[in-house]
């Protein structure tokens, strides 16, 4: 790895001792169970409290914008399933509305609940994911058993109708690729029922569990005016108290017709964002019952020309994903590939608001900060 | 403020701006010398309050460079996109990473892929590409390497 080496060969850091002769520098990751991914970060230490977090970026770096460059408005889809993983569907719900807005395609009301479903299962999965995942950084193994147990229903879920697991690449331009499959409802209900009931046991397990708070509440706060200034969206920023949901305040698809509540919390530490992401789960669930017995009959792909072409312009659409706003620019100069692509990821702003959050903090609040942060590595590369 | 009554704001603080037609928002066109003092305008007067940056960006024209900001405000809610050309050979623009913090981040990407340099930046280094890639710019179109394929 060469940034390690870059760090050993420096002679003013073999020491490990920093300027003052004081600080200490270590090198979390890029292989670190608690950085979720190749997160390389580059801590200054005096004693346990950290004076400074340095974020090495680009071990998963594809350069997917350059790639997109030469790939056509139907392909480039695709690949950004491969971005954030875990919100692959809004990763692609964003790519295919923005081609959809180019070339003003409206798509029928059947793909459009179809679309919805699929993000707030998703955006279930990914929390579920992260749940299990911060509550072991902060020393508990057991959730993340659980959280597993759920969300594999909800992978089996995915699988059926879409194919795989996890990059789905189900969204396209004009619509989704295929009809849900016949079990489709069956599934999602047994999955809603059964999540209902467990959702409990998580709050009961963790939330409620003193030594998970007395870990995160006063831990990494972060102001309304910083989070607004450091660019950060989705769940980390509304609990802050930023006003951020995309679905609400520019909803795309069916969002405008269904009831649910926008989760803002005000405390701006680790444990508001954690009961953001709790409480966003309560409201996804809302939403799949709310759709899922009424999905309309009908197409779920309108007719688009096998090869599009986008007309000469700018276009800028976004989402909502589990992480926060994800926002894709196209310029097209009116052929089948785009000129430039431009994606905006949550992950990447939200990481630039770790060193700020950090500071003063002991290095062992550190993974619960990034825990509630909800990075994903590939997301913040691109 | 609706579309026209940021026109006319802008207007009044630059009056030499070229808006851009079409697009979802309205695009102003700025010299890059204007970009700080306008910025921090946009930032700060009360009715304009432009506090959130979503997006920050470069375009290669081939003939020159254009830099692109994504600019909203978290209490009207109205959005404007700056855009300023530069040259595609010393293509030099003042950060705003101290008016908008998130600006640091974006800017090294920019910096490293693009060539840009940013003047008065904090801390201008590669932040995604590996030591050894200054001076080469890849998301450049001219840009080629036969050992790393980026294209397909």
């Amino acid at each position: 790895m060469y940034r390690q080496s870059e760090i050993v060969n420096d002679p003013s850091k073999t020491s490990l001792l920093g300027d003052e002769g004081t600080d200490m520098i270590i090198n979390v990751g890029p292989q670190h169970p608690s950085t979720h991914g190749v997160l390389h970060l580059v801590i200054t230490l005096n004693g346990e409290a950290v004076k400074k977090v340095e974020p090495h970026l680009g071990y998963i770096h594809r350069s997917i914008e350059k790639m997109c460059e030469s790939l056509t408005f139907r392909q480039f889809i695709y690949v950004t399933s491969k971005m954030d993983y875990l919100s692959s569907h809004m990763n692609n719900h964003c790519c295919a509305m923005c081609v959809e807005k180019g070339l003003q395609i409206e798509i029928p009301p059947r793909a459009q609940v179809i679309r919805v479903l699929m993000d707030e299962l998703t955006r279930l999965a990914s929390h579920q994911l992260w749940w299990g995942a911060l509550a072991m950084d902060v020393g508990a193994l057991t959730p993340f058993f659980l959280a597993f147990r759920e969300r594999e229903m909800i992978n089996d879920i995915m699988e059926e109708t879409c194919g795989t697991r996890l990059t789905m690449n189900y969204m396209v331009p004009g619509g989704v690729m295929a009809d849900l499959h016949p079990n489709f409802q069956k599934r999602v209900h047994a999955f809603i029922d059964h999540f209902k009931r467990k959702i409990d046991e998580y709050d009961e397990l963790v939330t409620d569990n003193i030594i998970f708070q007395n870990r995160t509440k006063g831990i990494g706060y972060i102001s309304k005016e910083d989070a607004i200034s450091y660019g950060m969206s989705g769940p980390a920023a509304r609990g802050s108290g930023v006003q951020c949901d995309i679905r609400k305040l520019y909803p795309y698809e069916v969002y405008d017709k269904v009831q649910f509540e926008e989760v803002i919390e005000t405390a701006g530490d680790c444990f508001a964002r954690y009961l953001v992401r709790m409480k966003e789960m309560k409201q996804s669930i809302s939403i799949v019952e709310q759709l899922i017995d009424n999905i309309p009959e009908g197409d779920f792909q309108a007719k688009t020309k096998a090869v599009l072409k986008l007309p000469k312009g700018e276009y800028y659409s976004r989402v909502e994903t589990a992480r926060g706003e994800f926002g894709v620019y196209i310029v097209s100069e009116g052929g089948t590939t785009p000129y430039r692509i431009k994606f905006r990821s949550p992950g990447f702003s939200n990481l630039s608001a770790l060193d700020h959050m950090t500071r003063g903090q002991k290095i062992g609040d550190m993974v619960a900060i990034m825990g509630t942060l909800d990075l994903v590595i590939p997301d913040i590369d691109r | 403020m609706t579309r026209d009554e940021l026109k006319i704001k802008i207007t009044e603080l630059l009056p030499l701006a070229i808006f851009e037609e079409g697009g979802e928002w309205l695009n102003v066109m700025i010299e890059p010398a204007e970009w700080l003092p306008f910025a921090q305008q946009l930032h700060d007067l009360t009715d304009l309050k432009f506090d959130y940056m979503f997006c920050l960006t470069c375009v290669d024209w081939k003939t020159h460079l254009s830099m692109l900001y994504h600019l909203t405000s978290t209490t009207f809610r109205h959005t404007i996109v700056v855009k300023s050309k530069l040259d595609r050979n010393q293509p030099e623009i003042e950060t705003v990473s101290h008016i908008w913090r998130t600006a640091e981040f974006h800017e090294r990407e920019v910096y490293e892929m693009f060539g840009v340099k940013f003047l008065h930046h904090p801390d201008l280094r590669l932040l995604i590409l590996p030591e050894g890639w200054e001076g080469k710019n890849p998301m450049r179109k001219d840009f080629e390497d036969p050992v790393n394929m980026i294209k397909l």
